[in-house]
């Protein structure tokens, strides 16, 4: 087994919000990552699921160091990335990248295309000849699948699908060896989503990168990842290798978010319906259950679930979960 | 288009490749498109363009200097014979001479102190809001302080400590105007640091005075420069109004403002020093209005249709 390029150990991003004016000024913290650890090998990807708001995208901020993180390191080639200052924080951005969810919202809408994937460039190359440039941003384009002879379009000009080719592009000008994607796809048509999806697969291979995809579609986690981190409130459920996921889940969150994937066939659909299915929504962030943070909302939940908590331990068969009742309860799909 | 006329068998990407580069449409280019079908703006420009040239080349060419008191014809009114198509006042100065020669400073101080506003408005407005925080804090407590200070007392200060003379005109008005300017600024970049594209720039290495001076500041102006139009009047005004005091400019210095006020001491024996340069400075801030609200629609599209 190779070494692992990125190493994230207990890593918690917390959020203070106030509330009330000066004089019943109140803190309160939300917890949006909770102790998240896991290890990203060369040439690998991970795939990170979770419902809407369960701290996907501020994990993947953290990772970059685009927020700091309260606790835990991360980890790059061996090197801690929390300690940096920002100077020779900015230094390792030309490895690590990220691609982000709006495709158009992730543009300048002033800039042409060619200036948006050139910028990078700029930054880190400041004494390279113009023409160079241009060379390079005009092979970044077809690379990603754009005509270079629209370098000087803008971002208005393009669709959906071709913005976030233009994303891809910066993000990957500088040579990077791992791409963050923030649920790249889900503003995309679903045929859109595919191009996209097999071009990061693609790039992925042709040049060595290793991958985090965060989505919240798990048929789209599924056709990419190798391994899968599953999310619950900031904390990680399940760490595993996506055919065991998609087979047997450990965790019965997991098994959840497997069932709630739409089914085609309504036979199908009706008996699994039929079996177990999650109550409630998710807590308030202010208000976190006691033990195991699912336990409310989790159908094989025993006393014990109420008082500790699980920690993310290793199975036998190499996969990671956090569930006290994981080798009993058989979740298979 | 040409790759219609030439039907080919080759792969079409490959085609596509080889054409020559696509221009891009900025959406400056788009909103000036859609300014220049807005008829009140472009007539407003048109008139302005004229009033520029007059105000900067028509007293050369006039043979009155602004100064000269011509003996024969003291509070004549407007006629062709004597040469003085507007009239004089009464000391026998040419009117039109004059109000060109007002037009010039009110202009000027139009223009220069909105300059001076914008340059401090949109760096302190941006860096506040880009940084946030207790630098952002500090500086818009700053701001409010200034601006609770009584403009005119301010300037009557500024007067009695300096003595009169036209650059603490723009002075004056420089140092109020940038406040709006700032605040203006502040808010909308406080909208636009969260954007997915300044997020981006960050992860892309590009430092903060760049993303200020790259993302922030280009994607400010739109609204800026619609604020911009509208000080200019405002500026105007406010000169006017110092003048009207007597607080503005100094004899034999001019400006449409301080014509106006001579105009009315005489309004009922010389109508006509009222009505000349009143007409120019209530042209001129039509015309400017007309402009910023033009821009506004072209600038904002979605806004109305």
């Amino acid at each position: 087994m190779s070494k692992p390029v990125l190493r994230v150990q207990d890593l918690a991003v917390t959020f203070t919000s106030t509330t009330g004016g000066l004089l019943q000024r109140r803190e309160r913290q939300i917890r949006a990552v909770d102790g998240i650890s896991f290890e990203l090998n060369a040439g690998e990807t991970l795939g990170i699921v979770g419902e809407s708001g369960c701290g996907k995208s501020t994990l993947a901020r953290a990772i970059l160091g685009l927020i700091s993180p309260n606790r835990g390191r991360v980890q790059w080639m061996g090197e801690d990335l929390t300690g940096l200052d920002e100077e020779a924080l900015r230094q390792k951005r030309k490895q690590l990248q990220i691609v982000f969810q709006d495709p158009v919202a992730s543009l300048d809408p002033r800039m042409t295309a060619g200036d948006i994937i050139a910028e990078p460039l700029w930054t880190f190359y400041p004494h390279m000849e113009r023409l160079q440039v241009e060379e390079r941003t005009r092979g970044m384009m077809k690379m990603v699948g754009l005509l270079p002879n629209q370098i000087n379009r803008y971002p208005h000009e393009f669709s959906g699908g071709q913005c976030q080719r233009i994303g891809i592009a910066r993000a990957l000008a500088l040579n990077p060896r791992l791409l963050i994607c923030d649920e790249p796809v889900s503003a995309l048509d679903v045929s859109i989503q595919a191009q996209i999806i097999n071009l990061l697969r693609t790039l992925q291979r042709k040049l060595g990168l290793a991958l985090i995809f965060i989505a919240h579609d798990l048929s789209v986690v599924r056709h990419i990842s190798n391994r899968v981190l599953v999310m619950y409130m900031g904390q990680a459920m399940e760490v595993s290798a996506k055919a065991d996921l998609y087979r047997r889940p450990l965790h019965p969150y997991s098994n959840a978010l497997m069932k709630s994937v739409p089914i085609p066939d309504p036979e199908l659909a009706r008996r699994v319906r039929a079996e177990s299915w999650l109550t409630g929504d998710m807590p308030s962030p202010f208000q976190r259950p006691r033990g195991c943070i699912f336990h409310n909302r989790c159908p094989y939940r025993i006393n014990r679930c109420e008082a500790d908590v699980p920690a993310l331990r290793r199975m036998e068969s190499g996969d990671w979960v956090a569930c006290h009742r994981a080798e009993e309860l058989d979740l298979s799909i | 288009m040409s790759e219609r006329t030439t039907p080919s068998v080759e792969d079409p990407f490959a085609q596509a490749l080889a054409a020559a580069d696509v221009p891009g449409r900025s959406l400056w280019t788009d909103a000036s498109h859609r300014l220049l079908k807005n008829r009140a703006a472009v007539v407003s420009g048109i008139i302005m363009a004229v009033m520029v040239l007059l105000v900067v080349f028509g007293p050369m060419l006039l043979p009155w200097e602004p100064d000269f008191t011509d003996w024969d014809h003291t509070s004549s009114p407007p006629s062709l014979e004597t040469g003085h198509w507007f009239g004089t006042d009464a000391v026998g100065r040419d009117l039109l001479v004059r109000t060109l020669e007002g037009g010039r400073i009110s202009l000027l101080v139009g223009l220069v102190a909105t300059l001076v506003s914008l340059a401090i408005g949109v760096t302190y407005g941006a860096v506040a809001g880009y940084y946030g925080g207790l630098t952002d804090r500090v500086m818009m407590r700053v701001v409010d302080i200034i601006y609770a200070l009584p403009f005119m007392f301010f300037v009557i200060l500024l007067m009695v400590v300096f003595g009169r003379h036209i650059l603490l005109i723009f002075v004056a008005i420089g140092a109020v105007n940038w406040l709006d300017m700032a605040r203006i600024v502040r808010g909308q970049t406080l909208s636009l640091k969260n954007m997915e594209f300044v997020e981006a720039a960050r992860a892309c290495g590009v430092d903060h005075n760049a993303i200020i001076r790259r993302h922030i500041i280009p994607n400010l102006l739109g609204v800026v420069m619609v604020y911009v139009t509208l000080t200019i009047p405002q500026v105007i005004l406010v000169e006017s109004f110092l003048s009207f005091l007597g607080l503005g400019v100094q004899e034999p210095m001019s400006s449409w403002g301080a014509l106006v006020n001579d105009g009315a001491q005489d309004m009922e024996s010389a109508p006509w020093t009222l009505v000349f340069p009143a007409v120019f400075l209530t042209v001129t801030l039509y015309c400017f209005n007309y402009i910023g609200d033009g821009m506004r629609d072209a600038l904002d599209p979605k806004d109305r249709l």
